[in-house]
């Protein structure tokens, strides 16, 4: 792109960083936790948005994902353990099962990821509720305590909602990096074309175990915040429903672009809040405008964006395309 | 043994309702690639549908046929005009999240304009029992097992012995060459929608008077019929009716014999298990690998 | 000397169907061999069973004295065989050099390397050398969406060569190309096989294209070999004049 182009790009990501850094200073209570909950599943999606948008699998347990690195982090920090050792203990475990359930499932035919996972969803549900010596069952773990990042408290919610901004950050870098990495092309390319994929000698199957199990180690980094945020966790938020909505947040977004997790994550937490208002139509409201979204652009509003550039692109290539050929015509 | 006898009949006259849910939505998925996760609140939007028809004051016998009427339209017709249409031509996902927005819509449009408490819902089998074998089996049960059968074996009817049904069998199997030889695709996916419309809306008289009408019935209900059609097997319909039957009668057997808590794990073990090892479901044909 | 390709008694069929009957040849390392036949003959069968996109009812198939009958797509790529096609497969959202990386990557290194090691896998040069190579230049960095349908079937030919292979396998590579871009390509493609000393096999319609560029011809019809011989030779063959009927 143009250099004035990439400078105004620049500028609005560093105006967009200080505004969510400085704003929130004056939010009280509730809107700080809002923001942190956006944080949180924006990471969440953004590793679905791997396995979907990227990879072009359909996985319906990221919710669950999120529930075990929860439960780890609760578990574990209100036994005294410190949140990183959570961290790790979420990170490698929700990755092993996501290869798990992935290797035998990605034999066959590429929709069956979708329910394998939905099945482990609801067991995963399941599991929280019943094995109460572990997980407390419908009782929930209370009183979990929020994480000292390098000497810092984070009781109170501004520096916590720093931390949540700082854990996006650090996810966001490890995902950019990935994308642009050899990597990040062959999932491009297993997505696009698998067959092409494979004659070029990418591995597709390894490639798409690799990005669902990577996806699902980010919902479990998702978790892991996600506990100490609520501070109380119980099975209820855990179900398959939280999984269709980190679904419906990476395709109203923009599946496959990677600043569509940022967008969905913030319509699926702000947009309620905002339509409160309307109390008991919110949700309704809420329905009827993804359905609405999705008709007109199935690739979600970055897909909007990225048509409309796109079209501009076309435009002023033909345009360029026209004078370039009117002058081969005039010429002697 | 003793036991076995009642819990084989509830168990298929819950799997009997699963497979009329499961059919319907296996005919959507087989004819226009649609996977409606609205489902199973298209079974529980019929009953609300009847029930504000007899608070307007309309006898019960009225309000069934004006509830399937209505049903029809708005989950038949309506639902492809309005949200199929303009989406497929975009591929399978979009749609099927869509259906997700829709299912959330409807949960709450319910919750808003009637109720969201659960509401007693007449039944058109009597209760009471009856005595077979020496057991004594209610007749709710044999009741709604009956006419879902009886459903059943006219849908297959239909499809099987008229030239409609073959039809509809041949856009199910393959559009493009279905085109081809003549058959009016388009027509006939709109009769897969008013005949999704109109079985939902049966289950959903069957089934409300036993669990009550509820906004939030259509979740379980969904999953479950979901479930059906997988097991069953995702492109035939008398997979769908298999698979209905058979989570129907495992989901029941579960509940008595393993711990309440872990019953709902059965039928998903069941899933799993099926996925890895005859991916194409217990009567479903082999599709292609892919990678 | 072993052949690069060995194709010996290889059979195909499709229920009752005879696609390939029985076709055995060889190619030696830097031939360029055609593959023709009136539509129908089995050409498309044959190429998908060597390259692992369908596996013989019989026979067997040698890359390098190596048996490869029945490997996977990918697998046999990696062994040094790898193909255009006959409807292009480039992918339209990366950049043209993207494209020519992403051809290349899977062929050194490994998993890990891809994940911790630079972001073109060390293919910038070799890319753009294959770019100049094919006279894209100008376009290194366009989608290869936005190209036209003749600098992508350029594009395709490079994705092929990127890898490095001993064998290339070309679908109908001047389907529906202009005249001029057709001399480029062919140009091009006898150029990379003086250069590199790359064999191919080419499944072709265009007569003239496939008699100008190829050392040897091979002729099918109804699943097996008709005629194989220097262009000059198959061109005055009668079985192959009749086969074609006044082609």
């Amino acid at each position: 792109m143009t250099a004035t182009a990439k400078y105004w790009r620049i500028a609005l990501g560093i105006a967009v960083i200080a505004a969510l850094i400085i704003v929130p200073m004056n939010f009280n209570r509730y809107g700080l936790y809002i923001l942190s909950q956006w944080a949180v599943m924006t990471i969440a999606a953004m590793g679905l948005n791997l396995t979907l948008g990227y990879a072009g699998q359909v996985s319906l347990a990221q919710g669950a994902f999120v529930g075990i690195g929860a439960y780890a982090a609760a578990i574990m920090t209100t036994q005294g353990m410190p949140l990183i050792a959570a961290l790790g203990v979420a990170v490698v475990l929700c990755f092993a099962i996501g290869w798990i359930l992935g290797y035998p499932a990605l034999r066959v035919q590429h929709h069956y990821l979708a329910f394998v996972t939905l099945a482990f969803s609801t067991l995963a549900f399941l599991v929280f509720r019943n094995e109460d010596w572990l997980t407390k069952g419908i009782y929930g773990i209370s009183n979990i305590p929020r994480p000292n990042v390098m000497g810092f408290a984070t009781n109170r919610p501004l520096p916590f909602y720093y931390f949540c901004l700082g854990s996006l950050g650090i996810v966001s870098l490890a995902m950019w990096w990935l994308i642009r990495s050899p990597w990040g092309r062959a999932f491009v390319a297993l997505r696009e074309n698998p067959v092409r994929a494979l004659s070029l000698g990418i591995d597709t199957r390894r490639y798409t175990l690799m990005a669902f199990a990577i996806g699902s180690a980010l919902g479990g980094v998702a978790g892991t915040l996600y506990a100490p945020l609520t501070q109380y966790i119980d099975p209820v938020p855990f179900n398959l429903s939280l999984s269709l909505d980190l679904l419906m947040m990476v395709i109203v977004g923009g599946s496959g672009f990677f600043f569509g997790p940022f967008l969905g994550a913030a319509i699926a937490v702000l947009l309620p809040e905002w339509l409160r208002f309307t109390q008991g139509y919110y949700l309704m409201l809420y329905a009827v405008a993804v359905m609405l979204l999705l008709i007109y652009s199935p690739t979600g509003i970055l897909g909007i964006l990225d048509r409309y550039l796109a079209e501009r692109r076309t435009k002023a290539a033909s345009a360029l395309r026209a004078v370039a050929k009117s002058r081969l015509e005039t010429a002697p | 043994m003793s036991n076995l006898l009642d819990l084989l009949v509830a168990g298929l006259a819950t799997g009997a309702i699963y497979a009329l849910v499961a059919v319907g939505f296996t005919l959507l998925w087989q004819t226009s690639q649609t996977i409606n996760f609205a489902q199973g609140e298209f079974v529980m939007l019929p009953a609300f549908l009847m029930l504000a028809a007899m608070h307007a004051g309309a006898p019960f016998w009225l309000a069934i046929i004006l509830g399937i009427l209505l049903s029809m339209l708005l989950l038949g017709l309506a639902f492809k005009l309005l949200l199929v249409d303009p989406m497929l031509r975009h591929g399978v996902l979009p749609l099927a999240i869509a259906t997700m927005a829709l299912a959330i819509g409807m949960k709450e449009a319910v919750k808003q304009f009637f109720s969201a408490e659960a509401s007693p819902f007449p039944s058109i089998v009597p209760a009471g029992d009856v005595t077979v074998l020496g057991r004594v089996i209610s007749l709710q049960s044999l009741g709604v097992l009956a006419l879902a059968i009886a459903v059943v074996v006219g849908l297959t009817l239909l499809l099987n012995r008229t030239s409609i049904g073959h039809q509809m069998q041949a856009t199910a199997q393959n559009p493009t060459v279905a085109r081809i030889i003549g058959v009016p695709v388009e027509r006939m996916i709109l009769l897969t929608f008013l005949i999704n419309a109109f079985l939902v809306a049966l289950a959903s008289l069957l089934i409300t008077p036993i669990y009550l009408a509820k906004f939030s019935s259509g979740e379980v209900l969904g999953q479950a019929a979901f479930i059906a059609a997988i097991v069953g097997g995702f492109n035939q319909v008398r997979g769908a009716i298999a698979g209905g039957l058979l989570i129907g009668v495992v989901d029941n057997l579960a509940a008595a014999y393993v711990s309440t808590q872990y019953r709902a794990a059965v039928p998903l073990a069941l899933l799993i298990v099926i996925i890895l090892f005859r991916p194409q479901g217990l009567l479903g044909r082999p599709e292609e690998r892919t990678v | 000397m072993t052949a690069v390709l060995e194709v010996s008694n290889v059979k195909k069929s499709f229920g009752g169907i005879k696609a390939v009957d029985g076709v055995s040849f060889d190619v030696q390392e830097g031939e360029i061999l055609g593959l023709i036949g009136p539509n129908g003959c089995g050409k498309s069968t044959l190429f998908n069973c060597i390259l692992g996109q369908l596996t013989p009812t019989d026979g067997e198939v040698k890359v390098d004295g190596k048996i490869v009958t029945g490997l996977r797509p990918s697998e046999l790529n990696r062994l040094g065989v790898s193909r255009t096609f006959q409807l292009l497969q480039v992918f339209p959202k990366l950049s043209v050099r993207e494209n020519l990386i992403l051809a290349g990557q899977e062929h050194q290194g490994n998993m890990m390397s891809r994940l911790f090691g630079p972001s073109d896998a060390g293919l910038s040069a070799a890319a753009d050398q294959m770019i100049g190579f094919f006279k894209l230049d100008h376009l290194a960095t366009e989608a290869a969406g936005g190209l036209s349908y003749g600098q992508q079937k350029l594009l395709d030919a490079a994705m092929a060569f990127m890898g490095g292979p001993r064998l290339v396998l070309l679908d109908e590579p001047a389907g529906g190309v202009n005249l001029t871009m057709l001399g480029d390509l062919k140009e091009r493609l006898a150029a990379i096989n003086r250069e590199k000393r790359a064999t191919f096999v080419v499944i072709e319609h265009n007569m003239e294209f496939v008699m100008s560029l190829c050392t040897r011809v091979m002729v099918m019809a109804e699943g097996r070999m008709l005629a194989m011989g220097t262009p000059s030779e198959v061109r005055a063959n009668p079985a192959v004049i009749e086969a074609y009927l006044g082609h």
